[in-house]
């Protein structure tokens, strides 16, 4: 009944192979330490690793992702026996040439270096760069086979690479939102319940697998809402410019592998011991815990690469690929925020790499750059940090942005309101992001009166803002509103983004921030950013586009199910965290000081954590199911005037069989006669 | 024109109850320092100015919803509108100039914040994981705890022996963090009688959910007596060597990581019992826990490691002689 190759021998070799790696693991960790640790961090490493690979393998084959996981497996532990092996000549022995997590942390490090590169070989991404290396010619484009199994392995088509990104980042978010469920599960009531001081998983205490599921729930979160907008960017950003791909294919590939060997470093930080730090990882902190604390700074570092990259090319992209005519102020405005996003990624990226690297030498190296101890400064490594991660959450938003007022104009069939003061917003919002980051830092011992400036400057932010905001209210006025889907989460975004936007002034007033800081307001405010700048606009962008990809549409009812439920259950989720982050709720904490009452609210937050759990579920079976039998859409489903719906889905290897030329505005819904684009008259095939 | 009308006399009702309604909620814990004062007052105008803001775009967006909508049959597109660059203007301009008011409102606020009282009460704040101390230079007196008299500005000097902590008593609103390395400084004048608790609002590791202990802000009479107390105790232990050990371990925040009479952490061996006996140390021998083995691990803790701690580095802490007997004595009470 099996057949050699399907997801149901796949899920058996997940299980087998979880056995074996599982038993592999404990004896390793046996034969080093002599104990048999039954819920100890080598056994758990070679169960996850064995597990994930065995799946891929049943599911297809030796090659791909597959023989990527594997030689990720190999390269690790040839790279850290390599470097034991320096350490043994080197005199060291026993305990000291090992560690708790059988590799001492230097091997682990290589070790995990050496497997993401070997991944990076083995999944095939760096062939045509080894042939060209050595002479070897290689065709201009390849073609996939038909099917779905092309996604699985290294494309070069833009629109394969998105919908691997957008698969990964709903992967990765249902992981993270795994480990939310966790925690706030931990949380529904004061005392610690099941993640007591007496558990004992990977080596951490109960309140430590706490506080590392809470930081791994924040990375995972930000490298899958990196991924989605990539999934996006590159699926639709072609596609709006009339481009027949990426300016740069393989290196569009590469970004988009490199992130899985950084999903697996992040995956392996929980199992090797952990890292209680939060997503930031502000040392002397970090730069303490257990091994796990540098693969999470590893596995940002290498998640960096697909950033960089992945900007870079959509920048080369817009600048020299749009259709003929495309202007600037005839650009689509989601292609607008998308450099505008690319730019912030593309510069500030490298300042949380080199701030997380600066701490891995300070532990491997004993260099003191953040140690009081040695001259070095811990507040200068939060200075670096936020000077990438604050535009970081522009970089997560303004596509989301863009994707508001790239849809809104359709299901209100009127024009984009304020086109050039839209497509201005965002490179505004971009450009003030980059002096605002310490805002971050009011409470940290920074100069106290440069925090005056900061404040200034992060309040400016409100100004661009508040232009797209009052933009899409008059879009909206006066339209001939439909609410389908799509527009629902739209709407959506647009509310839930403006209670994030209201609720920010308040942190970027520094009296008002002294009591603001490091609570559960914060907590409260940067969800409803987040979820209104990118999960509810990465929906809508999923409902909206998926016959694009598909020819066929998601179940409508199910999506409307999808909406009701998640929208009111988040935004009591957050209100609830605002409210009790005013009244003294910190963040970052496993367990509450039972007198101060928050029982109740916390009971109530973790069922709305629940509901939109199942919320996301709806839309995963609803999005797999309707790939297959959703209903046809192939023609222009939702009337748009945007050139990828003037041609049937799903859309062709190449996309546009004939180039088209831009001959009018892109949002000139209700204008009688009005053309976005022309279709070349059908010439000879130019390819 | 009439949609106009609706709109604005619907958005300044909204903004009302919006506002009434966030007033009344409460959001705000007891206000118990001068510095919250500035800061509601600060926060309250923001409670203003959200609630007009949010009036101001859900209003005519559930409006437009609602009237606007698409009848049923109807697939002709809307008014061709693309934009109306006056209005632009206006929604830009207004806006910066109310950013730049609220900011300097918010400049105003956090200067009121900081006002320096010279009479102010100086107390040395140590944090560490995951204990508080607080040092009364003054008198000479270290608790665990924070007691201090009821209107009277106190100077925090605070630091950290390990990682980054971060004060907060939320009735007090300020916030501060405690780095190593450094002092940062705080001024709270308690305003109100009462029992609070100090939070560590920076993630400082397992234990941080519990890094908490009392504050009591109590009337002067009380808190003079108080430490008249504590002086006394303070002096009938600094007669004694094992007092000095014991007020020294105590100040030194030994405990984070030795446990004493089952109390403390473990990243360190135990104190309880270990003075005349034998100890494993990690390279397998064996050592008699004398005077001094003891005073030989405080001052140079990596000569002899117990077994069991290999990956812990305990710091020199650079006692002085008499200070290591003390502690030694101390130690030695401890069975």
């Amino acid at each position: 009944m099996m057949k050699s190759r399907s997801v149901g021998s796949g899920l058996l070799l997940l299980l087998v192979g979880g056995v074996i790696g599982y038993g592999v693991g404990l004896g390793l960790d046996f034969v080093v330490t002599g104990v048999l640790n039954f819920s100890g961090s080598v056994a758990g490493l070679f169960a996850l690793l064995a597990s994930v690979t065995a799946f891929f393998f049943g599911v297809y084959g030796y090659r791909g992702i597959t023989r990527g996981l594997v030689w990720q497996v190999l390269g690790t532990i040839l790279g850290g026996l390599f470097v034991t092996a320096i350490r043994f000549l080197m005199g060291l022995r026993g305990t000291e040439l090992f560690g708790t997590f059988f590799f001492s942390e230097p091997a682990w490090v290589f070790g995990a270096l050496v497997g993401a590169v070997s991944f990076l070989f083995g999944v095939g991404v760096m062939d045509d760069w080894v042939k060209w290396a050595r002479g070897i010619d290689t065709p201009e484009h390849h073609e996939d086979k038909p099917g779905w199994e092309k996604y699985l392995g290294v494309s070069l088509d833009h629109k394969v690479i998105g919908v691997q990104y957008t698969i990964t980042a709903l992967v990765l978010i249902s992981v993270g939102g795994l480990f939310a469920l966790i925690f706030r599960t931990e949380l529904a009531a004061s005392q610690l319940q099941f993640l007591t001081t007496t558990f004992k998983l990977f080596n951490q205490t109960g309140p430590q697998i706490y506080n590392a599921l809470m930081s791994l729930h924040g990375m995972i979160m930000i490298v899958s809402i990196l991924l989605g907008i990539s999934g996006i960017i590159n699926y639709v950003v072609p596609l709006l410019l009339g481009a027949h791909d990426m300016a740069f294919p393989r290196m569009n590939a590469f970004a988009f592998w490199v992130a899985v060997p950084a999903s697996v470093l992040l995956l392996m930080s929980l199992i090797l011991g952990g890292f209680e730090t939060g997503w930031t990882g502000y040392p002397p902190l970090s730069s303490r815990g257990p091994v796990g604390v540098q693969m999470f700074f590893l596995g940002v570092f290498v998640a960096g690469w697909s950033s960089i990259l992945g900007a870079l090319n959509v920048i080369a992209t817009v600048m020299r690929m749009r259709a003929k005519g495309m202007t600037a102020m005839r650009l689509p405005i989601l292609a607008w925020a998308s450099v505008a996003t690319s730019i912030i990624a593309l510069t500030a990226t490298q300042l949380i790499g080199l701030s997380f690297q600066l701490v891995m030498f300070q532990r491997l190296f004993g260099m003191g750059f953040f140690d009081p101890t040695k001259g070095g400064n811990p507040v200068l490594f939060q200075h670096l940090f936020w000077f990438y991660s604050h535009p970081a959450v522009y970089v997560f938003v303004l596509p989301g942005l863009g994707v508001i007022s790239e849809l809104l104009p359709v299901f209100v069939r009127k024009p984009l309101f304020g086109y050039r003061w839209v497509a201005m917003s965002s490179l505004g919002i971009a450009l003030v992001g980059f002096i605002v980051w310490a805002h971050h830092m009011f409470t940290s011992g920074m100069n106290e009166y440069l925090r005056v400036p900061f404040m200034y400057s992060t309040l400016l932010v409100a100004v661009p803002t508040g232009v797209k905001f009052f933009s899409w209210v008059a879009t909206i006025w006066g339209g001939k509103i439909s609410t389908p889907t799509p527009m629902l989460f739209v709407l959506g975004a647009i509310i839930v983004f403006l209670m994030g936007g209201l609720s920010g002034p308040p942190n970027a007033t520094v009296s008002v921030d002294l009591h603001l800081h490091d609570t559960y307001f914060i907590v409260g405010h940067f969800h409803d950013t987040i979820f209104g700048g990118f999960v509810f606009p990465f929906f809508a962008a999923l409902y909206y586009w998926f016959p694009k990809a598909t020819g066929r549409r998601m179940n409508e009812f199910w999506g409307k199910v999808h909406f009701w439920l998640m929208t009111p259950s988040f935004l009591i989720l957050t209100f609830g965290m605002m409210r009790i982050g005013l009244l003294g709720m910190r963040r970052r904490i496993a367990d509450y000081d039972p007198a101060l009452g928050f029982d109740t609210t916390h009971l109530i937050l973790t069922i709305c954590g629940f509901a939109i759990a199942l919320s996301v579920l709806i839309f995963l079976i609803n999005f797999f199911h309707s790939m297959k039998h959703g209903e046809k859409a192939e023609g222009n489903l939702w009337a748009s005037r945007s050139p990828e719906w003037q041609v049937p889905s799903p859309m062709a290897a190449h996309n546009y069989e004939v180039p088209f030329e831009v001959v009018g505005e892109p949002y000139d819904y209700g204008l009688p006669g009005s053309k976005y684009i022309e279709f070349a008259p059908a010439q000879g095939k130019k390819h | 024109m009439r949609h106009f009308v609706v709109v604005g006399i619907l958005v300044i009702a909204m903004a009302v109850l919006t506002y009434i309604g966030l007033d009344s909620a409460g959001l705000m814990p007891v206000q118990a320092s001068a510095q919250s004062v500035p800061i509601d007052r600060m926060w309250n105008e923001q409670v203003i100015a959200m609630s007009f803001l949010f009036a101001l775009i859900v209003v005519p967006m559930v409006y437009s919803l609602v009237v606007f909508r698409r009848k049923k049959g109807d697939t002709t597109d809307a008014q061709h509108i693309e934009g109306n660059t006056n209005l632009e203007i206006t929604w830009t301009i207004l806006p910066l100039f109310a950013v730049v008011a609220f900011a300097y409102l918010g400049g105003n606020s956090l200067a009121q914040t900081l006002r320096a009282d010279p009479e102010a009460t100086v107390i040395k704040v140590t944090g560490r994981q995951w204990s508080w101390s607080f040092e009364y230079p003054e008198y000479g007196v270290t608790s665990p705890e924070l007691r201090v008299p009821v209107g009277k500005q106190l100077h925090l000097q605070m630091t950290s022996t390990d990682v980054i902590h971060s004060f907060w008593v939320p009735e007090f609103r300020v916030k501060q963090d405690l780095v190593p390395g450094r002092v940062t400084e705080m001024r709270i004048t308690p305003t109100m009688e009462g029992s609070w608790k100090v939070r560590c609002a920076e993630i400082c590791g397992a234990s941080h959910y519990a890094m908490e202990t009392p504050v009591i802000v109590m009337s002067q009479a009380e808190f003079d007596a108080w430490m008249a107390e504590q002086v006394a105790l303070a002096a009938e232990a600094a007669a004694t060597p094992e007092g000095r050990g014991q007020a020294l371990v105590n100040a030194s925040g030994c405990t984070a990581c030795h446990a004493i009479n089952g109390v403390g952490g473990n990243v360190g061996p135990t104190w309880n019992g270990v003075f005349g006996h034998e100890v494993e140390l990690a390279d397998g021998s064996v050592v008699l826990a004398d005077e001094a083995y003891l005073a030989e691990s405080i001052k140079a803790p990596q000569a002899k490691i117990v077994a069991g701690y290999e990956t812990q580095l305990m710091p020199a802490y650079g006692f002085t002689d008499e200070q290591i007997a003390d502690i030694v004595a101390f130690i030695k009470t401890l069975r």
